[in-house]
């Protein structure tokens, strides 16, 4: 963008933007305020207009099943998984099905487990991953975890496929890459149960189910890491590759993708981070393991037990992201000249012995093979004992504020929020739009919203917005101070960057254990758990808008005699408020997630309608829901990233 | 072929970025300036260049950023596709070659050097030399045995097994330079090669790489912005300037006879006499006589200072190769040179 361009809207366009958007905002309000007078078609859309978008999708899907014959290719692809899923489970937890050799005695997975973490970062990971492990089979949860980790090690490698050849294709044809970028937009800002409908139709329910789900679910950010690492590559180094002589493929194998080797193994940490969170979700779908353990005993409120299956989830989400992540970063290194065969080697050496050394230790102990449920060691009793205190403890204070949000915050809003007529939130947004990005955003605002009312869904809808309104506008009042607090020494916000990103791992499932714990299942604990997980990347993002603020910015506003409160009230947030807008953003999404899977703690939302629409198979049903969903996130997506992006060409930072 | 034909030839050729830039340039006539073809929506990176590049010369390209030297060394090497014009290497169009045929010149005759290296981050030295070679599907053991070769010739014995990011700047060019010699081309391309690197270390790379050119002989161009770079190394010299040749010619008549005023801007502050030889200024025999033990012809003019001032002839003779009297050289022109008077 050329200098004028970016000087002349400053002042007479946004004005006129103001204006423009000040009159919508005075049209929505007048039709809130006459609500009464107005035909009942401008408070509701009348059930003529509303578009039977589910038939037509029910209708589509019925013709791609039954006509093309689509069954008979997705039933074929998940025979084949079914297979591996069937050899993985026989090595991972001794199912009955070929090769007929497992189960691995767990002494041989976790001393590998030690071996892998050392080799590639040293002591820390080596005690994380194998202790893990270990954790596991001492527990008692080796079969379950294996059932659960037997689905990743399927699903992970067809992700990771997936994902690279499709990244090489949009990153080859600017045509393809057109196509597919709205289709991951949506793709990522559709909820999970959106994924399990047609899968359920297609596939059935079941473990496989559950790995299919799984595999298209964690596709997308592979295919924009692909694409983004073979981007970035280097001209000068396909130049050379040129150079010398390589042809197309040889470019494409030996020098593109090896040097877009750290994207890419980025692409494999967020591919298995996405399976992880799938596949405990999947227990919806009948995928047996961790997940449908914890929904279990969730339900059944048995606090401890799950409280130990929700540590050994996220003792596994951390391993694997950081053993992913040290996979990424981890930059060859050459030996010295002469190093014999058994030092280059060692780590695959120490692993092999190892592992035979407890093959056949395990023969000899059987406690070294398997634990049984007897034999393990359960911590349940001492958690509940622990949680049954606190909430004695606190009960005053949850029951005060179960009462006093339900009462005078979560009720009002709600009723508030359905008291409006469709239209007048129609021009609110519109207005807001305006205000932010002129006409093309108001439409875009319109246009999603407009959607969300024509497919009938509004009282519902209404209630998902209301529910991550709150979550997020309370998920602020917490998030922002702490991150203030957090960005003002160096050490503190390093601390707290790795406590957010840590928290960020873990699968959205596991923030329902302790709200759910002290509120029981109602409301309060819905906006809980998203507040909770909601609040984790703005507390993220405002630390990194705040540090990333230039020293010599800073230094200017204390050499100008500032006090520390005025540095961060005149040069600090303003600097750091584009960044934290994409906290905003992150989090809106985050809450949208977390309000459609809190679902079956009990809400009235799109989620619970999702629900039933998965239990009915109901996939036209449950694509206008997910699509309703994904269309409030994207909205929010483009309202942000606008703000931000105006924000930021203000203040010169692109 | 015969032996005095160039190894490398351009006539005429333009590269324009932007869209339809093949069609626009033909609607161009006469000698448009660069700002009229921007205005049209085109940047010309190339303009209407023609050049001969003889075996076993070494052209020096010399610009400032954005003349368009890189581009027009890429037009070279077909690594940009030329918008008009022809270039031929050893008397082929490399314009009309298929995929194959190109990959196949590049393969056996082509060699080139990058500014930043464009080193693979995932292979070793020895991986990184014998890329070139495995390209064209030799064997292992023939692959390993050559580029150990190659390393040997650089300098860099003892760090086959280190990969880029564990090596100085330096040597990471030197593993540049053996990749890009591993197949014996003969045709080598360097682009900057010395830019990137700190004043002490593009000195001895200088050094370096005048040592491996004495030892092969190979045709070369030679990119830089480094004015001084250019005459230490050249036998010509091609300055550019907004996609155009502005001169193309020996250093010493580059110094001595400016074509244009963007070319005397670049030399006013060079020394002249560190850069014309003896044989440069020298008048045929017929014109003039003289006496006395004659001079080496290929000294420069300052390595003679000494003499020049001292001798007392008016005219002094000139031997070439082999010390036959081959010219007249006028002691107050060598003088005005070496004091930089003005005439």
């Amino acid at each position: 963008m050329s200098e004028q361009t970016l000087q002349l809207p400053k002042h007479q366009p946004v004005w006129n933007h103001q204006r423009t958007a000040w009159s919508i905002l005075i049209f929505a309000i007048s039709i809130a305020l006459f609500k009464g007078v107005l035909p009942a078609g401008f408070v509701r859309l009348p059930d003529g207009l509303v578009i039977p978008f589910a038939d037509g999708i029910n209708a589509a899907f019925a013709f791609l099943r039954d006509d093309l014959g689509l069954i008979h290719v997705t039933r074929a692809f998940a025979d084949m998984v079914e297979w591996l899923l069937n050899v993985t489970g026989n090595l991972l937890y001794g199912k009955n099905r070929w090769p007929r050799i497992g189960p691995i005695p767990w002494t041989v997975i976790a001393s590998i487990g030690f071996v892998v973490g050392y080799a590639l970062q040293g002591w820390r990971l080596s005690l994380l991953t194998g202790g893990t492990f270990v954790w596991i089979a001492v527990m008692g949860q080796w079969k379950w975890a294996m059932e659960t980790l037997s689905v990743i090690v399927v699903a992970a490698p067809f992700s990771i496929l997936f994902g690279l050849v499709m990244g090489v294709l949009a990153w080859k044809s600017r045509r393809v890459e057109a196509v597919m970028n709205p289709v991951l937009n949506i793709a990522q800002s559709l909820p999970h149960f959106a994924y399990m409908i047609p899968v359920v139709v297609f596939i059935g329910v079941g473990p496989k189910a559950g790995a299919i789900v799984t595999i298209i679910f964690s596709v997308p950010p592979m295919i924009r890491m692909s694409l983004l690492g073979l981007r970035k590559v280097p001209e000068e180094v396909i130049e050379s590759g040129h150079m010398c002589g390589a042809t197309r493929w040889q470019l494409l194998r030996h020098v593109r993708i090896p040097t877009a080797r750290t994207e890419i193994l980025v692409g494999v940490n967020q591919v298995i981070m996405q399976c992880l969170a799938m596949v405990v979700l999947a227990s919806f779908i009948g995928m047996p393991g961790l997940g449908q353990k914890l929904l279990q005993l969730l339900q059944s409120l048995k606090i401890g037990r799950s409280a130990e299956i929700g540590i050994t989830i996220v003792l596994l989400a951390v391993v694997l992201d950081r053993c992913t992540k040290a996979w990424a970063t981890k930059q060859p290194a050459h030996f010295e000249k002469g190093t014999p065969y058994v030092v280059r080697n060692k780590f695959l050496l120490i692993g092999v012995v190892s592992a035979v050394l407890f093959l056949a230790l395990a023969q000899v102990f059987p406690i070294l093979d398997q634990i049984g449920r007897r034999q393990a060691f359960t911590i349940s009793k001492p958690i509940d004992a622990i949680a049954d205190w606190i909430i004695v403890l606190i009960d005053p204070i949850t029951q005060w504020l179960r009462w006093f949000l339900i009462t005078w915050v979560l009720i009002p809003i709600r009723d508030g929020v359905l008291w409006l007529p469709y239209i007048s939130v129609l021009a609110l947004l519109a207005a807001l739009g305006w205000a932010i990005g002129g006409l093309r955003s108001a439409a875009i605002c319109l246009a999603f919203f407009g959607l969300i009312a024509l497919s009938g869904w509004w009282d519902r809808a209404m209630i998902t917005v209301y529910t991550v309104m709150v979550s997020v506008v309370i998920a602020a009042c917490i998030g922002f101070p702490l991150g203030i607090w957090g960005s003002f020494t160096p050490r503190r916000s390093s601390a707290a960057l790795l406590i957010c990103d840590t928290l960020q791992t873990f699968p959205s499932f596991i923030y329902l254990i302790p709200v759910v714990m002290l509120f029981g299942v109602n409301d309060v604990a819905v906006v809980g758990a998203v507040v909770l997980f909601a609040a984790v990347p703005l507390v993220r993002y405002t630390i990194e808008g705040l540090r990333q603020v230039p020293e010599t910015l800073i230094e200017a506003a204390d050499m100008s005699g500032a006090t520390q409160m005025q540095t961060l009230w005149h040069v600090r947030l303003p600097m750091a408020l584009p960044t934290i807008m994409v906290g905003v953003n992150q989090s809106t999404m985050f809450s949208l997630f977390m309000v459609i899977i809190a679902a079956f703690i009990g809400t009235q939302d799109l989620g619970q309608e999702m629900q039933r629409a998965l239990s009915s198979t109901d996939v036209g049903k449950g694509l206008v829901l997910g699509l309703a969903v994904a269309f409030m996130g994207l909205m929010v997506d483009h309202l942000t990233t606008t703000w931000a992006h105006r924000k930021k060409q203000a203040l010169g930072l692109i | 072929m015969s032996a005095s034909s160039p190894v490398i030839s351009c006539r005429n050729v333009w590269k324009l970025f932007g869209a339809n830039s093949k069609s626009y340039l033909k609607t161009l006539s006469g000698n448009p300036s660069f700002e009229e073809i921007r205005a049209a929506g085109h940047i010309a990176a190339v303009r209407d260049v023609s050049l001969d590049i003889a075996q076993g010369e070494m052209l020096v390209i010399m610009g400032l950023s954005g003349s368009g030297k890189s581009t027009f060394v890429r037009c070279l090497s077909r690594l940009i596709d030329i918008t008009g014009g022809e270039v031929r290497v050893e008397g082929q169009n490399i314009g009309q070659m298929s995929e194959k045929e190109l990959i196949n010149l590049r393969r056996n005759k082509m060699g080139m050097v990058f500014q930043s290296f464009g080193l693979l981050p995932h292979r070793t030295v020895l991986d990184n030399i014998a890329f070139p070679l495995e390209m064209r599907g030799q064997d292992k053991h023939a692959c390993r045995a050559r580029a150990l070769e190659v390393i040997e010739l650089v300098g860099l014995s003892g760090r086959e097994d280190y990969f880029p990011r564990e090596l100085s700047g330096g040597q990471q060019q030197r593993v540049g330079i053996a990749r890009s010699l591993a197949i014996e081309p003969d045709i080598w391309f360097l682009d900057e090669p010395f830019s990137a690197l700190d004043p002490l270390i593009r000195r001895e790379m200088q050094d370096e790489f005048l040592r491996l050119q004495a030892i092969l002989g190979k045709t070369i161009v030679f990119i830089t912005h480094d004015f001084d770079e250019a005459l230490r190394l050249a036998d010509r010299i091609a300055i550019m300037k907004d996609g155009v040749v502005e001169q193309c010619d020996t250093p010493a008549q580059i110094v001595l006879n400016p074509a244009t005023e963007y070319v005397a801007k670049f030399t006013a502050e060079i020394e002249k006499s560190r850069v014309v030889q003896a044989q440069v200024l020298a008048k045929p025999i017929t014109e003039a006589s003289a006496e006395g033990r004659p001079i080496d012809g290929s000294q420069t003019i300052h390595s003679l200072a000494r003499m020049l001032v001292n001798d007392t002839r008016d005219f002094l003779p000139v031997a070439a190769q082999g010390g036959v009297v081959s010219g007249i050289l006028n002691r107050q022109d060598a003088l005005d040179v070496l004091l930089g008077a003005d005439t």
